[in-house]
């Protein structure tokens, strides 16, 4: 019997594709955000706010993720963007080879930003690296401010916390403060917004976000051609 | 839920590493999880189990090491395991301190049979 050390992450070949994945979106200066939440915390709403933001000229594409239907892909596609649904047919996230496969026929030199909106799903997505830029968690106060403790696997990989539907902060027994210290607790380093979707509350903090990011990516590939 | 799929990827890439020394026979696979991975050590034995099931001429073994959450010091050096999220080194009290394992998801060795 002879034992082999291996030492390789299990998730090598999703690994792999998901490097190149960030080459690409990185050479066409990009910025790339994957959309995590549990079922209905609002991802595609704050989407469809965001695509209605954009000039018309803007380079935005959408992979929307569902386990079945393209319901969201239809709600998307009314602001003119490219969007693509990817259903997963059971896969409960997706994984950095259903993007590859997607993108196929993409000019991705004519983007500025890809959303990917993940399978609703707090805890699978966090496991697969999609090549994205950052992970943005997406937490409605509907739900309990426990839940960045219960998932602390995907929360502490986010590189962004969403704190949503606060229009509803009076009807719920939210402690926002709280659900903030638990997004610190897992995540010190995690920026956190709060918005509604729903009445446009604080929205523009996430355009500015979103702005800054993609300007981020414009630069570093600057730098990249001039040297 | 998805430990099916991380079951098969495991399966697969051990079966990828005992290609590497044909005739030899998968024993058993040792598999490195964190607390934090998003996996859970008993689901996926779980999956694992059903997806050998039946395999021949013996189904290979899979040995789990669980790593628990913990952060190192970069003051005072202190290795701790985090206790009700407190990130605070228990040690100095410096309120920085960097994680070094709970997320792993890794394939750590394969025991084979050589022919």
């Amino acid at each position: 019997m002879t034992r082999i050390e291996v030492q390789k992450k299990v998730l090598s070949e999703n690994e792999r594709i998901a490097k190149s994945l960030r080459e690409r979106v990185r050479e066409n200066g990009i910025y790339c955000p994957n959309l995590i939440s549990s079922p209905g915390a609002g991802k595609t709403l704050l989407l469809e706010r965001t695509l209605a933001m954009f000039p018309p000229d803007t380079g935005v594409a959408v992979l929307t993720g569902d386990i079945q239907t393209d319901n969201d892909a239809k709600r998307l596609a009314k602001y003119g963007f490219p969007v693509r649904q990817i259903t997963t047919g059971g896969a409960c996230h997706l994984d950095a080879r259903m993007v590859e496969k997607e993108l196929e026929g993409w000019d991705l030199e004519a983007l500025d930003y890809l959303f990917i909106e993940n399978v609703g799903n707090l805890v699978c997505p966090s496991s697969y690296d999609l090549g994205e830029h950052d992970k943005i968690v997406i937490l409605s106060v509907t739900e309990g401010e426990d839940k960045p403790l219960k998932y602390p696997g995907t929360f502490s990989r986010a590189g962004l916390v969403i704190l949503n539907k606060i229009d509803l902060l009076p009807y719920v027994q939210f402690d926002i403060t709280k659900a903030k210290e638990n997004v610190r607790k897992v995540n010190p380093s995690a920026e956190i917004l709060e918005v509604s979707a729903t009445t446009g509350a604080n929205l523009d903090d996430w355009y500015a976000w979103l702005e800054k990011k993609r300007s981020g990516c414009a630069q570093a590939l600057s730098t990249l051609i001039v040297s | 839920m998805h430990e099916m799929g991380i079951a098969t990827s495991v399966f697969e890439a051990a079966q990828k590493e005992a290609q590497r020394y044909p005739g030899s026979k998968l024993l058993k696979i040792g598999l490195r999880i964190g607390e934090w991975s998003g996996v859970d050590p008993e689901s996926l034995r779980f999956c694992f189990e059903a997806l050998v099931l039946g395999s021949e001429p013996s189904p290979a073994a899979l040995d789990i090491e669980f790593r628990p959450r913990q952060n190192r010091c970069p003051t005072c050096g202190t290795v701790f395991a985090l206790k009700d999220y407190q990130t605070d080194c228990p040690n100095c009290g410096a309120a920085v301190t960097e994680p070094v394992s709970g997320t792993e998801l890794e394939l750590a060795y394969v025991e084979l049979e050589e022919p």
